[in-house]
């Protein structure tokens, strides 16, 4: 009943990539989530073309990092009903590593300081851990130096950054870059953006925002979940969900959330109430 | 007979008196040695093999833990001198002098000794106990005798050889020395070494001991070291080793006035180790850098007992050690510092941290401070816990699979005690052995 259809969009683009041209990329089904004996996703449905750019919105509550958590693997996170699949794989069914490996990329909420962990050997572990799984030689290191300082610099991240710790005594801004920048050395199928805008200034957000939308194209789709309309005038989606109470009860264009700004969510914590 | 002797009761202390009965006219050196040795025997006697009801062996029952005395190692076999070529492997490509000991005595042809330094003097223990060398004379078994120890009394008693080193007033050494202590005898056997390191007024040395043994023997051994003013000595031990060895060692340090002391201990698990490191403050505004890691898997069991004593004021002291167990390991933390009258301004801090990769493993972290002086900062902390799963997912939603994610990790936690050691070479050798020690853990 919330089944979400392709884009005019994305339907253009999907002429142009080989796999399983009739497939969504995600395709989540009637998912059910109890965490601490509390249901808090009682049976989302979401389909996201490849091209797409998907906007999930609800108030506080409602399930929205739950369902970005879900989606990753967290430990605790796991379902009680339901499937999804991105590009047909079973991701329910993989740890977190191989469904990073298989395309999905999480950008945290509240990335986590790793004290030890030298930023560019998580990068480069990451990138070549996933290249390993997908049967791809690993990058040397002038290759990966490059890829780095060209993907840096368009995020305006300081050299000086990527040689601290992982996170370790980065700003909340500073922290948010350095998933985007993640993202874009990863080049995922699918980026899932947890709140990416809480705590940025508006110049942070404007070139988080602008790292986002460089990453935008035909072959990979984006989940923006957010509590405000503001990050989405930067990030312009495709299509805009409502998710209440554990399910999605309004599916638009990128209007839904203007008229959300206006109005609140509170209409639909009712409707999410009667259902 | 003295009446205070306690009637030996275990097969292991009676086989203990056995050996130094039989061995003592054989032991290197007469005269005062002689008397220093029967001396000794008789404070171990006294109090036996310590035993967990004292309470600074509370955690590691070395009476329970020898049900059996060892015989004495003889002079190592050919085949013994050949495995001990290898030994030591831990320090990496570090360019060393090696002096070697192979089943507790000194191998010329695998040792060193040519091109000595100006103000540099190696010899063997054994020799200049022959000898009646005056460093003997001057030092040997004064700081053991201050800390009234029973191993240390032991080692005493039944010190057969070791290193004896001197650096001269102002001298620097620029080749690190690499004390390769090698049981690679096939037969187990008890291993007493012990060595004498006289650092004069000004001189600078960096000193390496590597400990390996093949055999389930019993080593027991102890240094000497006195550190003058100005000096500045780095002392890393590096212990490993099969299962079923007992390894004691005590390290007794006095450090002089403005000194730089850098002390690391590095263990890799070796049936049951116990670490026992002294260090006295006799002079004041000195720093030292006191850590250590321990990476521990099936039962082994290392105890760190580390006594820090104050007696100069202005002295800083940092003290690190931490340890990753996996299995039913066990790891044991006991730190103590002491700062006595007239210490002020002794600025201490100690911090201890385990972390448990198994249900079954132990850590015990015991931290203690005894202070008589009023204008000191002092402080301790412990942890114990499992690695956080919180960072470990987020590494793994970056595509690094479970096992690499938590070498990551454990690689980290290490790393902030590893990075205390000076020498880059050594720094990277011991990080290299952390890889591979979680790499052998993957299979």
């Amino acid at each position: 009943m919330n089944h979400v259809g392709s884009s005019p969009r994305a339907a253009d683009d999907d002429k142009s990539w080989s796999v399983e041209t009739d497939m969504a990329l995600l395709e989540v089904t009637n998912l059910h989530v109890k965490i601490d004996d509390k249901q808090i996703l009682k049976g989302l449905n979401l389909t996201v073309n490849a091209g797409e750019v998907h906007a999930i919105m609800g108030p506080n509550g409602s399930g929205k990092s739950t369902l970005a958590y879900v989606m990753a693997g967290k430990p605790g996170y796991a379902p009680t009903e339901g499937e999804i699949l991105l590009d047909g794989a079973d991701l329910l069914a993989m740890p977190p590593d191989e469904r990073a490996a298989k395309g999905l990329f999480l950008a945290f909420q509240y990335p986590l300081e790793i004290p030890g962990v030298a930023t560019m050997t998580f990068l480069r572990t990451a990138l070549n851990a996933q290249r390993k799984a997908r049967g791809e030689a690993e990058l040397s290191t002038p290759e990966f130096m490059k890829l780095v300082r060209e993907a840096s610099a368009k995020l305006e991240i300081n050299p000086d950054m990527l040689r601290r710790a992982v996170n370790v005594g980065f700003s909340g801004g500073e922290k948010k870059r350095n998933e985007i920048l993640q993202m874009a050395l990863l080049a995922p199928r699918l980026g899932v953006l947890d709140e990416t805008d809480s705590g940025l200034d508006i110049d942070a957000l404007k070139i988080v925002a602008d790292g986002v939308n460089r990453l935008r194209s035909k072959d990979r789709a984006m989940v923006v979940i957010t509590h405000y309309q503001r990050l989405l005038n930067h990030i312009v989606p495709d299509v805009v969900h409502v998710l209440s109470r554990g399910r999605i009860v309004k599916t638009g264009g990128k209007e839904l959330a203007l008229e959300l700004e206006a109005k609140g969510y509170a209409q639909y914590q009712d409707e999410a109430a009667l259902a | 007979m003295n009446a205070e002797v306690r009637q030996i009761k275990t097969d292991a202390e009676r086989a203990l008196a056995e050996s130094y009965a039989a061995a003592k006219a054989r032991l290197p050196g007469a005269g005062p040695v002689g008397a220093l040795r029967e001396q000794a025997f008789k404070s171990f006697e006294t109090e036996g093999l310590p035993h967990r009801r004292v309470e600074e062996w509370k955690y590691t029952d070395l009476r329970a833990v020898m049900r059996e005395a060892r015989p004495l190692a003889g002079a190592p076999d050919a085949a013994a001198i050949a495995r001990a070529k290898s030994a030591g492997a831990l320090v990496g490509d570090i360019e060393a002098r090696r002096i070697v000991f192979v089943d507790g005595s000194f191998v010329p042809e695998l040792s060193d000794l040519k091109d000595l330094s100006s103000g540099l003097t190696i010899r063997s223990m054994a020799q200049a106990l022959t000898a009646s060398d005056p460093l003997v004379a001057q030092h040997l078994g004064k700081l053991a005798a201050s800390l009234g120890d029973g191993v240390v009394a032991l080692n005493t008693a039944l010190m057969r050889d070791g290193a004896l080193i001197h650096v001269a007033k102002g001298a620097t050494v620029e080749r690190p020395i690499h004390l390769v202590f090698a049981a690679t005898g096939e037969t187990p056997a008890s291993v007493f070494t012990r060595s004498l390191v006289v650092i004069e007024d000004g001189a600078r040395v960096m000193l390496v001991e590597s400990h390996d043994a093949a055999a389930a023997h019993q080593v027991n051994t102890a240094l000497e070291l006195m550190v003058g003013d100005n000096a500045h000595v780095d002392h890393i031990k590096l212990t490993g080793g099969v299962d079923g060895l007992v390894h004691v060692s005590s390290l007794m340090a006095a450090i002089g006035a403005r000194a730089r002391f850098n002390a690391f201990t590095f263990n890799t698990g070796a049936g049951v180790t116990r670490n026992q490191l002294f260090v006295r403050f006799d002079g004041e505004g000195t720093l030292a850098n006191i850590r250590g890691a321990s990476l521990l898997k099936g039962k082994q069991h290392v105890d760190t007992t580390l006594v820090a004593d104050h007696k100069a004021p202005g002295c800083q002291s940092r003290e690190v050690f931490k340890a990753v167990l996996d299995h039913e390991s066990h790891n044991v933390f006991q730190g103590k510092i002491i700062v006595e009258p007239g210490a002020q301004q002794t600025d201490a801090k100690m911090m201890t941290r385990a972390l448990l990769l198994s249900e079954d493993a132990e850590a015990d972290n015991k931290p203690e401070l005894e202070i008589f002086a009023d204008d000191v900062q002092c402080g301790h902390g412990a942890t114990a816990g499992a690695l956080d799963q919180n960072l470990k997912f987020y590494l793994m939603a970056r595509g690094i699979p479970e096992a690499e994610a938590e070498s990551l990790l454990v690689q980290a936690f290490i790393g902030e005690a590893v990075e205390g050691i000076e020498h880059a070479g050594l720094r990277d050798a011991l990080m290299a052995a952390v890889v591979a020690w979680l790499k052998a853990r993957e299979t």
